[in-house]
């Protein structure tokens, strides 16, 4: 099951589970932050707001294939989901924005229990296979309801206010709301991967047989790290609804699930720091290349090859080899 | 999104009840002949490389294209390419094979699939590029034109054919894999490679010819296909979705489960269109839902 057999495993201490955040991690946590709060002074801060919504969401995926060693080719129909949750939400039911928020997480989270529950009765390839055929289900679903609008999606999505005070439409001010939503959702992510619950995901990927007969219920634990990672993908589709005022087809088609495995891949599966790398360069590619069409999908299709054969550690996988830290 | 064929204009075109059922049982018949064809591909891939091939639709779609250039850039006719594509396809599969898949045998399984999805996307990327999205015409050859009017239905001769061709081409196939000697050959290095290989056989080229046979069988189905739909870079897409589903609900244990599952499958998939239409779209996923939750290993599956 281990997914990164190729890759040899970074033996990360396990004292770390215990005494909170190893201290190169505290390190490039505070060093993102403190880039994070001065960095829409330089950037364009809709495009660095995309960047932290998809890294959110590839490091939630991370969670489920690095740390889980499970690989779901579905993982756009919690991102797309709880965005439409979102979407509608905020503009038909006006709920305030955190609570739209909110909202499409819980969404998110129902989904992925839902088919969570039924894709882990297969493992492997069939569970792959499994996680892209419901994914395709929601994406049919979501063409075909009332309240997502079909082809033209949720358009013109109140950004709205803050606990009702504080007004969001200013790119800037809605910028750092996104921040501490994505920075938040990071740093637990990071606190489950360091659980005694992570290790023993940890341990199922390793060898599934051996933490069975070690007592363990290895279903609960799937099923409870892909709840969770559903739940968060929910929590970055529903930002992405507020921030761009859209919730559209694109959000929950196979192509999204596809890009998502991609970022991880890119970036590092199973490091800590590897999705977000890997979102941040494939977003700005995708910026970059937006005016040549088809030849984004070639790129993407030919880094897949690229990475997949010559490259199976990823961007921060290598950094790490190199520093000879776990990062 | 999806380029399979949509029931309505049947259902407008004839408005009987009996006649659209039976319409739309024939289109059942047509989308679970291509699913049957593309299922066994997966699961004959499957068996000796035990990776899924991601790039299945994209085969099939160049199965369709490579028809489409025969006929317009060097007038070869349907039947020939009926013959040449599967070749030419296959030989690419081949190529693929040896360059890159080959190269993933000792990792695990899930980085198959990734890499075949990659493959996909630079495929369907180069041909959208190539040829746009809006589809091209691709005419039914004129021996197939016309059709037989059954008395409760009209049968055009080509879809007739189709569903024919098909089921000729999965019963050989099982008849290669389960009565040949070379089948048993096949058979044998699923169960066991390294052994096989200790008498004598050459593993790794029954490998490699395995996935070209796999494509080539994609790319037939992509011929057969491009008279009924329109030639299209996304017309696999979506259809290997589908086909995947097909694939869990049947289980990749047996090759008479996967033609059965496909052709069952399109039945029922066109059964709904008559009853309930809106849930034409999702009805595979729905049967796959519920024979996860009775069945995990599928229809015709062993248990892990």
């Amino acid at each position: 099951m281990a997914v990164e057999t190729g890759s040899p495993a970074i033996a990360e201490p396990v004292s770390h589970a215990a005494n909170g955040m190893a201290r190169h991690h505290l390190y490039i946590f505070a060093a993102l932050l403190a880039f994070g709060l001065v960095a829409p002074f330089v950037l364009y801060p809709v495009f660095l707001m995309k960047v932290m919504c998809f890294a959110l969401f590839a490091c939630a995926f991370n969670l489920l294939l690095g740390y889980g060693g499970l690989l779901s080719f579905g993982h756009a129909a919690f991102f797309g989901s709880a965005s439409y949750v979102s979407a509608h939400a905020a503009k038909v039911w006006g709920l305030t924005p955190e609570l739209a928020v909110l909202t499409g997480t819980i969404a998110g989270a129902l989904l992925g229990l839902a088919i969570g529950a039924l894709a882990i009765r297969r493992q492997g390839i069939y569970f792959a296979m499994v996680t892209l055929a419901f994914a395709q289900m929601v994406f049919f679903f979501s063409l075909q309801a009332p309240f997502t609008g079909g082809e033209d999606g949720i358009q013109a999505v109140p950004r709205g206010s803050l606990l009702g005070l504080v007004d969001l439409s200013p790119d800037r001010t809605l910028y750092y709301f996104v921040l501490a939503v994505v920075f938040l959702g990071l740093l637990l992510i990071y606190r489950i991967i360091h659980s005694p619950f992570g290790q023993v995901l940890k341990a199922i990927r390793e060898n599934e047989p051996r933490a069975v007969s070690l007592g363990y219920r290895v279903n609960r634990y799937k099923l409870a790290v892909f709840v969770m990672s559903a739940t968060l993908a929910g929590l970055a589709g529903a930002t992405k609804a507020i921030v761009f005022q859209l919730a559209s087809l694109t959000d929950v088609y196979w192509t999204m699930s596809g890009e998502v495995v991609l970022m991880t891949l890119l970036g590092g599966m199973g490091t800590v720091f590897g999705p977000l790398v890997g979102a941040a360069v494939i977003v700005t590619m995708q910026n970059y290349l937006a005016t040549f069409g088809a030849w984004v999908t070639i790129i993407q299709g030919c880094i897949f090859v690229l990475g997949v054969l010559l490259f199976r550690e990823g961007i921060v996988g290598v950094l790490s080899k190199w520093v000879k830290k776990p990062l | 999104m999806s380029d399979r064929l949509q029931g309505t204009v049947m259902f407008e075109l004839l408005g009987i009840p009996p006649q659209a059922l039976f319409g739309q049982l024939l289109l059942g018949l047509i989308n679970g002949s291509f699913y049957a064809l593309l299922s066994l591909g997966l699961a004959v891939i499957f068996g000796l490389l035990n990776i899924i091939n991601f790039a299945h639709g994209a085969q099939y779609m160049m199965g369709a294209f490579v028809a489409w250039m025969l006929l317009n850039y060097v007038g070869v006719s349907y039947w020939w390419a009926l013959l040449l594509v599967p070749l030419v396809v296959g030989v690419f599969g081949v190529v693929i094979e040896r360059l890159m898949i080959s190269r993933l045998y000792h990792l695990d399984h899930l980085y198959g699939l990734l890499l075949t999805f990659g493959l996909a996307l630079i495929i369907q990327g180069l041909f959208r590029n190539q040829y746009g999205i809006s589809g091209l015409p691709y005419q039914i050859p004129s021996q197939l034109a016309g059709g037989q009017n059954l008395g409760f239905m009209f049968l055009p001769n080509y879809r007739g054919w189709v569903i024919f061709a098909s089921l000729v081409v999965c019963l050989s196939t099982w008849f290669i894999i389960e009565k040949t000697r070379l089948g048993a050959y096949l058979r044998a290095a699923t169960e066991n490679p390294t052994l096989v290989g200790a008498f004598g056989i050459n593993v790794p080229r029954l490998i490699t010819l395995t996935y070209g046979f796999g494509v080539a069988l994609a790319a037939l189905a992509g011929v057969l296909a491009a008279p009924i739909y329109s030639v299209n870079p996304n017309m696999g897409a979506d259809l290997i979705i589908v086909v995947f589903a097909v694939v869990v609900i049947g289980g990749m244990g047996s090759i008479l489960g996967s033609i059965i599952t496909g052709f069952g499958l399109g039945l029922v998939e066109g059964l709904t269109r008559v009853f309930y239409p809106e849930g034409s779209a999702v009805v595979i996923f729905v049967i796959m839902a519920i024979v996860l939750l009775i069945k995990p290993a599928g229809l015709f599956g062993r248990p892990a």
